[in-house]
């Protein structure tokens, strides 16, 4: 080990502007001793790319230190506005505790990657595996793999297996009408290369019509996709009726859901699903721009036909149980343009997180969590159906974290009034607007009351 | 070097030896909704999961961690993965308070997150010498899907999506390139190497047509090689009516010496978790932005951000849009973390980064006593596990202390050991790094085999497992019911 000598005036690198790379240690001195290992004569010499296609200009990107880049993010991220968010419709912040942060930030399991060595990599996949197990619990189905990107890719990944799985062709997948347009959108880009369109069924009253579903179903469907909650907050009461007409026409019944709604919710599995996708980043992360962790499970049938990573138990040369990625036959880098999907990275940390903030919770703390879900939708909703010129829900159904309500002017006016006052809730219809509520804004309940009172009243 | 990694051997209830007991072997608790006022058959019967105190959750998950391997440990140098150092204040930036928001939000609301995404999107097109970047994608693979896509548009709007059925993939290429095609619905046309390790001009002058979608490459090349033939390549796709899209997984090569855009690629994907620090987090998140050429633009996927007159950022969609590859705006929070770190480094210290990143890869070569078949190699090198079973070798490589590079890949090497040491270590790791490789050849075939012996596992039995899949603490015997 030798101690570099640093000139004084080159100061501390974190204050510096870097002029190297601050992430890369090497001394000058030590550059000439590899160097002369190589035998050559300069850095340059080792790039053997043609002068036709060499770059020598710049980026024109300034080095910062490190403290000016923190400043000047703040400064940046300190321009989006101030305003309380009552949002949902798939992305929701419930509090992560502390506890999440300060385990998965350990760098032992942020700065590794997957798990090709499993004898050194036994803590990320045992987190793996009970991530799974987690997940096994909460929908009842036996098989959960580690992570899709998110819900919107996880449902993508559910019609392409859908297909593989199926004895007989059939070319259409059905989803709600009230999905939201960017998930279904994501579907129709995964069903194109499989040659599967996408059709929407109407709801009647917040949940699924059955007759319309049942008039347009066929033995062409090999999908039928369904939400609880819905986009709208509703929990969807006829699920184990979908499940039968999936049935009847050899189709597969995928249900969206999230862990904290499955936490309460009839279990998946008992209500006739094949495969659950969802977002189980709603425990794990805060609001995060729409970065998720998407959850996907299926049924035993369906196991070699899931895409992404799975971890399994084996046994060590001495005996002992150990965790392994398993089944990776499936995958690309080994089945190449055979293997089920192309996902390689995931969502493996988030994947983690969740898993500690579910652990931390408890059962009982998530199902008290998925029980305040429904009290503090109903009561919000019940507060502002009090208002005139409002009224809450409009679906006449149970609803989870969030519901729609009528309003007696455009929702456009609505909502940007309310932005005005510092509150942000969905336009959801013309005359229609959906308010999202968990525990970290139930706080401001009072508040958004009143504004819209002012608003509306 | 003496490594051994820490273990908490121990037996469960049921007698069986473990490193550390499952969650659900140290306390479970099932409940029941009694109180909540919903109809008992939108009601599960009961909940079963683990139930500890924080304590134990903190010393489980800590015990845990310190079973896993990490780059923060020491060398890991895994190929074509890029496990460079990730910077600390990367996450207290991401973890900013102002960070946490509702992708939902109107644009007007979202400013700051939205002129940061326009930067680096510009950053990134300056970079990769590309026109416009959008930061959609989650991954490198979903990059790779969602650039074939935007090529299938692109074809679709000069009416020849149905004669383009095909993407040409070198044999050498990563394993993703042939999946992704195939999702997007390509016949998938493989291409051999030349006896150099490059893509042969010739072959591929036979392989392309009026039936050629796109040819995916990536340079330098999985066995560390730049495509001194990349400009004869390009104009031969571009010729035949094809797209030219570029891997960007070994883009840690180039930075500030090349730029794929020059080159005469048409889509890029970047993967911002290798080149540009954000954390591997055991599998992902990452992130997948693709640039394209000024031509393919209006096909992004939906939104794009961009410039309004006024000079805010918006949220717009590009007129032939591909739709949504995710289901909002991607992995922002890696998006956020790119950014930082680009905009620590600046020119000078991206070009130092591929600078470092070569120098070691050569130097760290030039201390291993293996064959390493192609050269010259830039910021990894593919060399020969010669007699020796490439993933018997491993083994004996993680009883130096060090995690062992990609192994049996690509196929054109015999026992192949993909090495990419990054610009990270030092001269002293790199030294470390090779006696590991030396030591790992001096071992004989029985000591492989009995190795590992210093991780807290010993040799894993894979087939096991894959014969009889346990997937959740479920499947495990005597935890069942």
């Amino acid at each position: 080990m030798t101690m570099q000598r640093i000139q004084h005036d080159e100061g501390d690198r974190t204050h510096e502007p870097a002029e190297s790379s601050p992430f890369a240690p090497q001394t000058p001195q030590e550059v000439e001793e590899m160097l002369s290992a190589i035998g050559a004569e300069s850095v340059e010499e080792l790039f053997d790319v043609p002068e036709a296609v060499a770059f020598d200009g710049d980026f024109d990107i300034d080095a910062k230190s490190e403290f000016e880049v923190v400043t000047e993010i703040e400064e940046l991220l300190g321009r989006n506005a101030d305003r309380t968010e009552f949002l949902g419709r798939g992305h929701y912040d419930h509090y992560v505790p502390s506890v999440v942060d300060y385990l998965s930030l350990r760098s032992e399991f942020l700065t590794s990657y997957t798990q090709y060595q499993p004898e050194t990599s036994q803590g990320f996949l045992q987190a793996l595996f009970e991530f799974q197990s987690m997940i096994v619990e909460l929908t009842g189905l036996p098989v959960a793999n580690c992570s899709m990107y998110d819900a919107a890719t996880a449902l993508g990944e559910a019609a392409t297996l859908a297909a593989r799985v199926r004895d007989t062709s059939g070319s259409r997948v059905l989803v709600p009408e009230t999905i939201r347009s960017e998930r279904r959108s994501v579907l129709e880009n995964y069903t194109e290369g499989a040659e599967l369109t996408v059709g929407t069924y109407p709801l009647v009253d917040g949940n699924v019509d059955l007759d319309a579903l049942t008039e347009l179903f066929d033995d062409d469907i090999v999908m039928v996709y369904a939400e609880s909650p819905t986009a709208r907050g509703a929990i969807e009461e006829r699920l184990p009726s979908i499940a039968t007409l999936a049935d009847d026409h050899e189709a597969a019944f995928c249900l969206g859901s999230d862990p904290v709604a499955l936490a309460l919710l009839q279990e998946p599995a008992a209500v006739g699903a094949d495969i659950v996708i969802g977002d189980a980043s709603v425990l794990g992360l805060s609001a995060s721009y729409g970065m998720g962790l998407g959850l996907f499970a299926v049924k035993q049938a369906y196991l070699r036909q899931v895409p992404g990573r799975l971890v399994g138990t084996s046994k060590t040369a001495d005996g002992r149980r150990a965790y392994t990625l398993t089944l990776q036959t499936r995958e690309q880098h080994i089945r190449k343009e055979r293997a089920t999907s192309n996902i390689c990275t995931n969502q493996a940390w988030v994947a983690l997180r969740t898993a500690i903030h579910i652990a931390s919770l408890g059962a009982s703390g998530l199902s008290a969590l998925a029980e305040d879900c429904v009290t503090t939708a109903a009561e919000a909703a019940a507060r502002l159906n009090d208002i005139d010129g409002i009224s809450a829900p409009v679906d006449d159904r149970h609803h989870f974290r969030e519901f729609v309500a009528r309003t007696n002017r455009p929702a456009t006016e609505v909502v940007s009034e309310l932005a005005e006052k510092g509150f942000l809730v969905h336009e959801a219809g013309e005359f229609e607007v959906q308010v999202c509520v968990t525990e970290t804004n139930s706080g401001d309940l009072d508040d958004l009351v009143a504004a819209v009172r002012e608003v509306l009243g | 070097m003496n490594y051994q990694q820490a273990t908490w051997e121990q037996e469960t209830e049921g007698g069986e030896a473990v490193n550390e007991p499952l969650l659900s072997e140290k306390r479970m608790e099932t409940v029941s909704h009694e109180d909540v006022d919903l109809p008992d058959e939108l009601v599960r019967d009961e909940l079963t999961l683990p139930e500890p105190a924080e304590p134990e959750v903190a010393s489980h998950y800590t015990r845990l961690s310190q079973m896993n391997y990490s780059v923060e440990h020491g060398p890991y140098p895994l190929g074509s993965c890029t496990m460079k150092y990730n910077p600390k204040f990367i996450e207290d930036v991401a973890a900013l308070e102002d960070a946490a928001m509702h992708p939902d939000r109107p644009e007007a609301d979202a400013q700051g997150t939205l002129t940061l995404l326009y930067r680096l999107q510009e950053y990134l097109a300056e970079i990769g010498g590309m026109e416009t970047v959008t930061l959609q994608p989650p991954a490198g693979a979903a990059g790779e899907f969602t650039g074939l896509l935007v090529a299938r548009a692109y074809h679709r709007s000069n009416d020849e999506d149905a004669e383009r059925r095909e993407v040409i993939v070198p044999a050498s290429a990563h394993g993703t390139n042939f999946a992704s095609a195939a999702m997007a619905g390509y016949d998938v046309v493989e291409l051999p190497s030349n006896e150099d390790g490059r893509v042969p001009v010739d072959a591929l002058e036979e392989a392309v047509g009026e039936s050629t979608a796109a040819l995916m490459l990536t340079n330098p090349n999985t066995l560390g090689l730049f495509e001194r033939d990349i400009e004869d390549i390009a104009e031969t796709v571009h010729e035949a009516g094809g797209l030219l899209y570029y891997d960007g997984a070994n883009l840690n090569a180039l930075l500030g010496r090349a730029r794929p855009g020059d080159m005469g690629f048409d889509i890029m994907h970047y993967n911002v978790h290798k080149t540009f620090a954000s954390p591997h987090g055991g599998g992902g998140p990452g992130a997948g932005p693709i640039g394209v050429i000024d031509e393919l633009t209006e096909f992004l996927p939906d939104p794009h951000v961009r410039k309004a007159d006024d000079g805010s950022f918006e949220l717009s969609e590009p007129a032939e849009s591909v739709g949504k590859v995710h289901g909002f705006h991607g992995n922002w929070l890696v998006l956020l973390k790119t950014y930082a770190y680009i905009s620590r480094l600046g020119d000078a210290g991206l070009k130092d980064t591929s600078a470092m990143a070569v120098l070691n890869a050569n130097y760290l070569a030039s201390q291993i006593d293996l064959d390493i078949p192609y050269e010259p190699f830039h910021h990894e090198f593919v060399a020969s596990a010669g007699d020796v079973d490439a993933a018997e070798f491993a083994k004996g490589m993680l009883d130096e202390g060090v995690h062992p590079p990609t192994t049996k890949w690509p196929e054109i090497v015999d026992e192949a050991l993909m090495t990419e040491p990054t610009e990270a270590l030092n001269k002293d790791q790199l030294d470390i790094l090779a006696e590991a490789f030396t030591a790992a050849s001096r071992k004989t075939p029985e000591q492989l085999a009995a190795a590992p012996t210093t991780t807290a596992a010993a040799r894993i039995d894979q087939t096991g497992a894959a014969r009889n899949p346990r997937l959740s603490w479920r499947d495990l015997e005597g935890n069942d019911e």
